[in-house]
């Protein structure tokens, strides 16, 4: 990356991180609204640690993957909004005009999402310390959730810009929110997938990169260093960040050419 | 015109006020989007978590699908109350609103008009819920009781509908949406949703066991399995609540007729 161009995604990263922590409504519902869903969860289904099967000693260990995913589908869609409203307010089509080149709006943008997803990662393994949630890999473990957290916080931020390049509308992003909700539900968030019953669910399950995220980080929670688990997570992470950036930065030449 | 206490003019306003929501309603496919959460919720936790019904203490006879539906088909008829809302907030955003309490002769007619609306918006949400529910499956074993659990969805929604539109009418601005859909969210889910309250544990059973919300969900639960527990209980509360919330949208109705909107 050439050294103007690093200065204009630092000031554009600045710019999208300060307008997001200029939001106390976005920064609290970011925060507050997948810890609310994590202690209704685990307290709610508590008693499902009492299947014969089921990998973990609480229900508490096992929900802990869920607001980390569901934080990161959050910030997703606030960045996706945003970028967008820079589109519908014509932002964009001024920075076209200025020497400042239209990848380093995209770059800033998901950096960004890069650092709301890292506070966003500290904030809930604080929180979830507190609540007692006990993670078997130890510090070393901490660190790696966190890096995860955010590598799927990069990807999703990915899938927002996505959208947001390409309809440059705050309501086609914000009306994605219900399909990424569900996709987060149709994985083996809420049971392990050789514990779901119904067959069609678990074919959906198993078909959802969700699901491999979701156990990436579980499994360092629940079980400690599980390799197996660990490259499917990082894998369909890094699938999903390339694949994602790649569309957007396809997305943003077609919108700059018109 | 203004404030009359004739009832012709009552129902009058409320019909006509009805008519139109209704209209919008059929005119956008939107109008069928409360029906979105409760469904996705229903197919994932009544897919994804069958096995929960195998808990031990879990003994609810007419099976996990049929658990989750009750569930479900609240949330639907509350998430209706609550769009209501965001319609009248919607109405008093754009001027409508003003216009229609300007020409009303009855103006507590116009909280009669959205609550029948709501109801037909709840009662087609329901059924589609209903509908998925009985594809995937689920037996209907109440017989008569399903009456029961029919009327219990009403209350639910009149109750959620008269919140909505007291906070619409109070705040007049569609950003009053988050203070109207999430304390509607929190009763639903700060309940018994995935196991019965027997099987919940720490602060969340606490909760649950004041929430009213539960015996409403427990009594309809019961009325589907064909096993009613608690049922006037469930229906003194529902009643209460539609009292109660009735009061705050006539208060906030005479709120927004003092700011002159």
């Amino acid at each position: 990356m050439s050294s103007s161009l690093l200065v204009q995604v630092t000031s554009l990263a600045r710019r999208s991180t300060l307008r997001t922590m200029r939001q106390p409504a976005v920064v609290v519902s970011a925060i507050l609204f997948p810890m609310m869903f994590f202690a209704i969860n685990a307290y709610g289904l508590d008693a499902a640690a009492s299947l014969p099967g089921f990998p973990a000693d609480s229900y508490l260990d096992f929900a802990f993957a869920f607001p980390l995913i569901q934080a990161a589908l959050f910030g997703a869609i606030t960045a996706g909004a945003d970028l967008a409203r820079d589109i519908e307010s014509g932002f964009f089509d001024r920075l076209s005009l200025t020497p400042m080149r239209p990848s380093a709006l995209l770059l800033g943008m998901l950096a960004g999402v890069v650092a709301l997803g890292l506070l966003q990662g500290v904030v809930f393994l604080a929180v979830g310390l507190l609540f007692g949630v006990d993670i078997k890999s130890g510090v070393a473990g901490m660190v790696v959730i966190v890096l995860l957290t955010v590598l799927v916080a990069l990807g999703f931020g990915g899938i927002g810009a996505m959208l947001a390049l390409r309809t440059g509308s705050v309501e086609a992003v914000e009306s994605a929110f219900p399909l990424f909700f569900v996709s987060i539900f149709m994985s083996s968030i809420n049971l392990p997938r050789d514990l779901i019953e119904a067959d069609w669910f678990r074919w959906v399950a198993t078909a959802n990169p969700i699901s491999y995220l979701v156990e990436g980080i579980r499994s360092l929670v629940i079980t400690g260093w599980d390799a197996q688990a660990l490259l499917l997570g990082f894998g369909f992470a890094f699938g999903i960040v390339a694949l994602s950036i790649a569309g957007a930065s396809a997305f943003l030449q077609t919108r700059v050419a018109r | 015109m203004v404030g009359g206490a004739r009832g012709g003019g009552f129902f009058a306003v409320a019909l006509a006020v009805a008519g139109r929501q209704v209209y919008k309603y059929f005119a956008n496919p939107a109008f069928l989007a409360p029906a979105l959460f409760p469904l996705f919720f229903f197919v994932a936790f009544a897919g994804g978590l069958t096995r929960v019904g195998d808990v031990p203490g879990f003994d609810y006879a007419a099976g996990y699908v049929a658990f989750q539906y009750v569930w479900a088909l609240l949330q639907a008829v509350a998430m209706g109350g609550a769009f209501t809302g965001f319609s009248i907030a919607g109405d008093f955003e754009n001027g409508f609103a003003r216009r229609l309490m300007l020409a009303a002769s009855n103006r507590q007619g116009i909280i009669l008009g959205y609550t029948i609306a709501s109801l037909v918006r709840a009662t087609l949400t329901g059924a589609l819920v209903t509908v998925i529910a009985l594809l995937t499956g689920m037996p209907m074993s109440g017989g008569f009781d399903l009456f029961g659990l029919i009327g219990l969805a009403i209350l639910v929604n009149v109750a959620a509908t008269l919140f909505g539109a007291g906070v619409a009418m109070l705040l007049r601005t569609q950003q009053a949406g988050p203070v109207i859909r999430t304390p509607i969210f929190l009763v639903l889910f700060l309940a018994p949703v995935f196991v019965p309250l027997n099987l919940l544990s720490g602060w969340l059973e606490a909760i649950a066991r004041l929430n009213p919300f539960t015996t409403i969900l427990d009594a309809a639960r019961g009325l589907l399995a064909g096993a009613p527990t608690n049922v006037l209980p469930a229906y003194a509360i529902g009643a209460a609540l539609v009292a109660v919330f009735a009061l705050w949208a006539v208060y906030a109705l005479r709120r927004a007729e003092k700011t002159g909107a």
